[in-house]
């Protein structure tokens, strides 16, 4: 039951059980009281979705003037001079009642039911219901659990028919697979015949289920509630940041579970989130250092492998003869001490979280930022640019659905080819690839399209024009890489056309690796020092409290990959990353982990990449460190330990003071709190912020604190954030002050800006070669990838690739449905199942990367504009 | 073939045109389904699914919901023998024992010849004229045992044509002539009617 | 008694054998209403059918003309539902309607249509009622042929599509909102009343009337011969004439129209222009005055008239105009089981204390009337009734969404109230009966 609120300004009066309470206007009885602090029981009523009134438990005695008469308090709205009573004996008889008809033919199996102990249908028996049983019958009979997917279990003998996971599934997630099924007494929640309950967002049902109906195959029979020790922490699946629970019992993570936060997931996760928890005790786990000998690697001690790590480093020709690829499985303290190591000890800038695969640093940062609040505004206007949210960033998918079903919000979206979204979107535009920018040009643009753009026909490019124009509201903008066939310079040339016609505009960059924006945030890029300020710029402030920082820009991920291709790389540390299956050059990756002298990886799980190093640093993980993680929209929020690391595996801030200390530099860190708090003191974009501050609520921070960095809405581009005003970085920050929490000024050079981005030059566009196709390569949310493959449970999900092809284009080829094509790029060629999809532009190609049939990443060229396929009938 | 028939489809099309809401034609669509193959199948509810745009899930909730939609194969001539009040009081749960003895089946069940399925049926709307039964959903009014029997005789020799078999109800379809359709209203469309705007339009004059 | 010659108000037809054709109908002045209509604004005809001040006839007895006047003001679309899915237990009337003078209902559809500016209306027939369909069906193609319905109706500027749709068997479809939530191709499951009455939020979340085949069949004689005769006819709330179905255990059962408001139950069933009285001369048990889901009259309330109000006041209604007579030879425990479980089997599923209250009340009546009967089930039967309409009043409280599940405790709470011997014989016939049969046999398994 939650904290009882100060009453809203504008609000309802009505009495309940006698006492006035001062409810928001059509706000419902049900939730009034429970703001008030009287809790009315429930099954049905579920606060996320519609009400619907089935269940009856939530009855009580309402008076609006017309003599008091029984109603569902799940359906009643507020009315003023409402006179409530939730216990007069009238609606405790018919409480009992509701209780004793859910339970007449509910079976005892409590004991062996996964809910007993956390079940509301048992809990609230004990509270107010009738004693032993007077229903003398049998009791209804139904085959034991069925599976109604690979993830859920349905046991139709407990259900109460609340309705909560059909509506889950029509209202929340658009997947009506679930559906009641026959009348009356014999209703039953079931499935279509060999139609199973296929939704990415499944497990929320068995989170809802009031009863032990719905239970989850990960988790069946595996603890009780009550030897469960839980903790709240931020779901690293994605950069979406959902907060949820995790249950452990005896040192082994058992489940997670969705936290209801307002500004992002609302209770809810996908499943590749939810059911991730499986990768924590993975067998395959790495519990202590390895080192190469000969062809293989042996366990060491960890003074030897730290030994030989800085040895390794120590001996590099020059600081830029050292690279350091990936950071986002890393927690906020973790980059930003590996940054501290690399940029301040090391002298390296040639460091990037990213492989490839997203956004330059300069745009992610440098745009005026929107929040996932902002982008779901209701009747807001959102232009979508970027990966499928319902492949790659589940729940932002279930916001967006949420706001255009619900609120009003108009969604354009552009990419190519059609996603998870379309069908939501008032206009949904196939750009071709490498044509984005020019399209999106277009769309901003002060006069009407003459012609076709990009390949969308100037009637459509001129009706999304109008709906952008009419934004009510700033625009928002999301913006990230909707194919890894789409050249980064296309985006980049979008985001510029929109930040110069639309200076209103907020943006949300989605990049979806975990912490990957943390890890920016933290410096991990070339060009960049933390807390978002360019090498140039920060120099100075941090001059003062790092030994040193690098003379000059260097490499990206790409860039060091070529330069360990070519030998310029002596050491190449791989921060928890995997070149070799997730850069989208896999043949450049390969010459790279060839080339590298030294290959030290720091991971938590063997990988193809850590198989070729030559010192692989055991990493603590997700859920046995304490730190903190930001999402998508910059928000910070905790992570928690809840188990305890595999043998002796440690967290990667501590593997950096300690490599630092070898090289005989103290990055000054005892523990994980001295990184915040430096953080907090020094890195201009997070100014303020403070341990306190960050768990002072469940929903976190969002950085630069308003504070600091009052944002930017409806002015012309970011004007330069102010450092005025700025006084003591201890100053308390409990939540009374927190809006004031001001950092320090430390003595020395000002504050320096924040990097914004002021737009790129227009890139040169790849003539259409009329005999070729262009590459599209999207994801799924189920893959080869670690947190996925290292899931029993979800291992099996990847669905494969096949190609897929504009229907005009597979006749014009005289390719069927199923036929094989030869798929040839300029450096290899694959031979895939040809189907033919109108939700593919004109000659383009759309394949799905990371999955088991095609190594689809090997026809990437990241040099390329565009990747060039020629498509080839087999037979 | 469980699908509809390129012939019911498009009936099935006409039906869907003929509402705000192509949901709407669900019911009609299953009773289509129906009437092609005798009970439902799991693929025309599927097929129905496509042609409405919903997912076969939602088909089997709204039609397992009615009493009507068989899911399996049911006799030729599905026999509803009323036995709730006003057929109770004059014999109808005798006519039903009679039913069961004279074709050896119980209640829901299905004759080995395939040819009559006994259904003990609530009010049908007849009950001044019980006791009464429905075969195909046809009346038969006050009906004494022997006539029961002569009509089981009737219909196993196919004397009795002008009751098709399972699955069609009305032999007259509605069908409304393109020019003389004024077309469904959709809720989007939030005109005034024309008449009424007329009406309104002369009362200002006035 | 008082036993009218009013004139035959909606079965003017029924007895022709070629009633239901159009130029049968159009040669005994079918149409003409709808010429008089479109002469005059749809406000002077929805005055008419206030001044008839006709209470619709499907069960709720509600004035038409005030219904419709509680759809919001300027809101369009908005839309015509006519519930023809006549089932509740004893009612035979609209599917006579349906049958015999399709023109009349199609006729008063498209007044009413004009009168609220419904721009299209259905017209929902029960689905297992074939004939019905077939004849409206064929009336609807005849009369869009002859311009009667469809666009420029007479060459005027109003025009509706008349919309044939049908259910698939549940009695619950019969609920108005029901009958919405299956018209939108969904399971037949009520909504809750507020927030979704029909009038303001309906068919589509639009404003929808819902009005009963008798109710509509009524208004081509309201418009020809003005709502003043109408009301000129009946008493109290209770004007016009309306169609009663007598059935059960009398001489002569049958449908009779007569003056509603002053003719009487002893009327209805002894007069010999009507029901004639009980069958072999036998003595009257019970009746109920308005369908399955009213309380039992018994002998006192013969003398009542067929008067709304009145009939609410005594403690039950006449809810669909169906007269079921009991004679003194009826087992009142198998007639109660038989009612109760028509509820349990028409229950949608959606309350709770529907759901699993009517189904528990029909297996404690069945143990009863198997001979396994306790003494303590009576009261539980009461108990469990309670549970489901909490006082076990008149008019019904419920812990329900609709009045279905409150309509299962009616037949037990009269039969109780009246007949407990009847129900406790049962129960101490059943020891014995018990005694001679070795229990683990045939006791229901303790579960
Ligand atoms: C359980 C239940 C069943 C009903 N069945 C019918 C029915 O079969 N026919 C009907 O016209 N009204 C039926 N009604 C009443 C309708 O809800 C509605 O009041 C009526 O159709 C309105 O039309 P009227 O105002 O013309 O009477 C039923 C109501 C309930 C609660
Ligand atoms: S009372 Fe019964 S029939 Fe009515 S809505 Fe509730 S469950 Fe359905
Ligand atoms: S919680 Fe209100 S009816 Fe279920």
């Amino acid at each position: 039951m939650p904290e009882p609120e100060a009453p809203p300004a504008d609000g309802v009066v009505v009495e309940i059980n006698g006492q006035e309470v001062v409810a928001r206007r059509g706000e419902l009885l049900i939730d009034a009281a429970e703001r008030s602090g009287t809790y009315i029981p429930r099954f049905c009523y579920h606060e996320r979705m519609r009400p619907v009134g089935m269940c009856r438990m939530c009855l009580v005695e309402v008076d609006t003037g017309r003599g008091p008469a029984l109603q569902p308090s799940c359906m009643i709205e507020c009315s003023p001079g409402m006179k409530v009573e939730t216990e007069s004996e009238a609606t405790l008889k018919a409480q009992d009642g509701v209780l004793e008809f859910l339970l007449i033919n509910h079976p005892l199996d409590c004991p062996v039911c996964d809910k007993g102990g956390e079940c509301p249908l048992q809990d609230q028996t004990m509270a107010y219901g009738p004693g032993e049983s007077r229903f003398l019958e049998e009791k209804r009979h139904k085959e034991k659990p069925i599976p109604i997917s690979d993830l859920v279990l349905l046991d139709r003998e407990r259900c109460i028919l609340c309705d909560r996971c059909t509506r889950f599934a029509s209202e929340v997630a658009g997947d009506p697979l679930i559906h009641f099924i026959h009348r009356g007494n014999n209703t039953e929640v079931n499935t279509f015949p060999g139609e199973p309950f296929a939704s990415y967002f499944s497990g929320n049902t068995v989170q809802i289920c009031p009863v032990g109906a719905l239970t989850a195959s990960t988790y069946r029979f595996k603890a009780r509630p009550w030897d469960l020790e839980t903790t709240e922490s931020t779901c690293q699946g994605c950069s979406m940041g959902c907060r949820i629970s995790i249950d452990s019992s005896r040192d082994r993570v058992l489940r997670y579970s969705g936290v209801d936060i307002d500004p992002v997931n609302w209770g809810w996760l996908c499943d590749k989130g939810r059911f991730s928890h499986e990768a924590v005790d993975s067998p395959e786990r790495l519990g202590q250092p390895l080192v190469r000998a000969g062809d293989e690697l042996v366990p060491a001690r960890w003074a030897d492998a730290l030994g030989r790590a800085a040895d390794a480093l120590r001996g590099a020709s020059s600081p830029s003869a050292i690279g350091v690829i990936g950071g986002a499985r890393l927690t906020n303290e973790d980059a930003y001490a590996w940054a501290k190591l690399a940029k301040g000890v090391l002298g390296t800038d040639n460091v990037d979280a990213q492989l490839g695969d997203g956004l330059p640093a300069e745009v992610v940062l440098g745009l005026p930022r929107a929040t996932i609040d902002q982008v779901c505004a209701p009747g807001g206007t959102v232009l979508y640019i970027g990966p499928d949210p319902k492949e790659e960033l589940g729940v932002l998918f279930l916001r967006l659905r949420h706001a255009v079903e619900n609120d009003g919000a108009r969604l354009v979206e552009v990419a190519p080819r059609s996603s998870g979204i379309s069908s939501l979107a008032k206009a949904s535009l196939l750009a071709r690839p490498g044509e984005t920018g020019e399209l999106v040009r277009a769309l901003v643009a002060t006069t009407a399209a003459e012609r076709e753009i990009a390949g969308v026909p100037a009637e459509a490019v001129n009706a999304a024009r109008t709906l952008l124009a009419g934004s009510k509201g700033p625009l928002t903008v999301v913006l990230g890489r909707p194919s890894l066939g789409e050249p980064i310079d296309s985006l980049v040339d979008a985001a510029t056309a929109v930040v110069y016609a639309r200076p209103d505009a907020l943006f949300l960059p989605v990049l979806r690796r975990s912490n990957v924006n943390g890890a920016l945030d933290m410096g991990l890029s070339p060009g960049l020092l933390p807390g978002r300020v360019s090498l140039a710029d920060g120099r100075d402030w941090f001059a003062g409290t790092w030994p040193s920082v690098p003379v000059e820009r260097g490499l990206d991920t790409d860039g060091i990959l070529r330069a360990a291709a070519d030998g310029r790389i002596d050491v190449l540390v791989l921060l928890g990353a995997d070149p070799l299956a997730d850069f989208p050059d896999a043949d450049l990756a390969e010459r790279a982990l060839a080339g590298a002298r030294t290959v030290i990886a720091v991971e938590t799980l063997p990988n193809s990449s850590t198989r070729r190093a030559d010192i692989v640093l055991a990493a603590a993980g997700f859920a046995e460190k304490a730190g903190t993680t930001t999402n998508v929209e910059g928000r910070v929020s905790t992570l928690s330990q809840r188990v305890t690391p595999p043998g002796t595996a440690r967290p990667d801030w501590m593997l950096a003071s300690e490599l630092a200390l070898r090289l005989g530099a103290d990055l000054g860190f005892v523990d994980v709190a001295d990184v915040l708090a430096e953080i907090g003191s020094l890195a201009p974009s997070h100014l303020g912020l403070d341990l306190a501050l960050v768990q002072s609520s469940s929903d976190g921070v969002v950085v630069p604190l308003a504070a600091i960095d009052p944002p930017v809405v409806e002015t012309e581009v970011a004007a330069a954030p102010e450092a005025e005003g700025a006084t003591s970085a201890e100053s308390d920050t409990d939540e009374s002050d927190t809006d004031e929490a001001v950092p320090a000024e430390p003595a020395g050079p000002d504050r320096p800006e924040l990097i914004r981005f002021a737009g790129a030059e227009r890139p040169a566009l790849a003539p259409v070669d009329a005999y070729s196709f262009r590459l599209v390569a999207t994801r799924k949310m189920f893959d080869l990838g670690t947190i996925v493959q290292a899931n029993p449970h979800l291992a099996g999900l990847a669905p494969g690739t096949v190609a897929r092809v504009h229907p005009a284009d597979a006749d014009r080829l005289g390719l069927e449905s199923g036929d094989r094509a030869v798929l040839r790029t300029a450096r290899t060629s694959l031979t895939l199942p040809v189907h033919p999809d109108p939700g593919v532009p004109r000659g383009a190609v759309a394949l799905v990367v990371h999955q088991a049939d095609a190594t689809v990443e090997e026809l990437i060229a990241t040099g390329d504009s565009v990747t060039e396929i020629r498509v080839e009938t087999g037979s | 073939m469980a699908r509809l028939t390129p012939e019911n489809v498009t009936v099935a099309l006409e039906i869907i045109d003929r509402y705000p809401r192509p949901k709407s034609a669900v019911i009609p669509l299953c009773h289509l389904a129906q009437e092609q193959d005798g009970h439902l199948t799991d693929e025309a509810m599927t097929h129905i699914a496509e042609l409405v745009g919903v997912t076969s899930a939602e088909v089997l909730g709204t039609a397992s919901f009615y009493e009507m939609f068989k899911m399996e194969p049911v006799g030729r001539y599905m026999v509803n023998i009323c036995t709730n009040i006003s057929c109770q009081l004059l014999g109808g749960e005798a006519l039903l024992h009679h039913a069961e003895e004279r074709l050896g089946i119980k209640p829901g069940q299905t004759t080995a010849d395939g040819l009559f399925t006994i259904e003990d049926a609530e009010c049908i709307a007849a009950c001044t004229e019980a006791p009464c039964l429905q075969v195909n959903y046809r009346y038969f009014h006050r009906i004494s045992h022997t006539e029961f029997d002569q009509l089981v005789d009737d219909l196993t020799a196919g004397r009795r044509d002008d009751i098709p078999p399972h699955g069609t109800l009305a032999r007259v379809r509605q069908h409304i002539p393109p020019e003389r359709k004024a077309g469904s209203v959709p809720p989007e469309d939030t005109s005034t009617p024309v008449w009424i705007a007329a009406a309104a339009a002369e009362e200002a004059d006035a | 008694m008082a036993i009218t010659d009013a004139p035959k108000i909606i079965t003017s037809r029924i007895g022709l054998e070629d009633g239901y054709t159009l130029t049968r109908y159009v040669s005994t002045g079918g149409y003409q209403a709808l010429r008089q209509a479109l002469a005059t604004t749809p406000a002077a005809i929805a005055d008419e059918v206030k001044t008839a001040s006709l209470l619709g006839r499907g069960g709720a007895g509600f004035p038409a003309g005030v219904k419709w006047g509680l759809a919001p003001g300027g809101v369009w679309p908005r839309y015509l539902v006519v519930n023809g899915d006549e089932s509740e237990p004893g009612t035979y009337k609209d599917r006579i309607l349906m049958e015999r003078d399709p023109h009349q209902l199609i006729e008063g559809v498209l007044l009413a249509c004009y009168a609220i500016g419904a721009s299209q209306a259905f017209l929902y027939v029960r689905g297992e009622m074939a004939l019905a369909q077939e004849r409206i069906a064929t009336a609807l193609n005849d009369a869009y042929k002859a311009g009667y319905v469809g666009r420029n109706i007479l060459d005027s500027d109003y025009s509706i599509d008349v919309v044939l749709t049908w259910g698939a068997g549940a009695y619950i479809v019969g609920e108005e909102t029901a009958l919405i939530e299956s018209l939108e191709g969904n399971r037949g499951m009520p909504r809750l009343k507020p927030p979704f009455f029909p009038a303001a939020k309906g068919l589509y979340m639009q404003p929808t009337i819902v009005n009963n085949v008798e109710t509509l069949s009524n208004l081509p004689w309201i418009v020809t011969n003005g709502g003043q005769a109408f009301a000129d006819l009946g008493a109290e709330t209770s004007r016009g004439t309306r169609m009663f179905a007598v059935s059960g255990h009398v001489q002569n059962p049958g449908v009779f129209e007569v003056e509603f408001g002053v003719t009487t139950f002893r009327d209805l069933i002894y007069a010999p222009q009507y029901a004639g009285g009980i069958k072999d001369g036998n003595q009257i048990k019970a009746f109920i005055p308005g369908g399955g889901s009213a309380p039992w009259f018994f002998e006192e309330h013969l003398d009542l008239p067929l008067e709304k109000t009145t009939v609410d006041k005594a403690g039950s209604m006449l809810g669909s105009g169906a007269i079921v007579v009991m004679d003194e030879t009826t087992d009142a425990v198998k007639a109660c089981l038989r009612l109760v479980r028509f509820y349990a089997r028409e229950s949608c599923g959606k309350c709770t204390p529907c759901r699993e209250g009517t189904t528990w009340l029909e297996r404690i009546l069945q143990r009863i009337v198997e001979g396994y009967g306790r003494p303590s089930d009576l009261d539980l039967l009461m108990d469990v009734s309670d549970n489901i309409s909490p006082g076990l009043t008149w008019p019904p409280r419920q812990t329900t969404i609709c009045p279905l599940g409150p309509s299962a405790t009616a037949p037990i709470a009269s039969a109780m109230q009246r007949f407990r011997p009847e129900f406790e014989a049962r129960i101490t016939q059943a020891e014995e009966v018990r005694m001679s049969v070795p229990v683990e046999l045939k006791a229901p398994s303790h579960a």
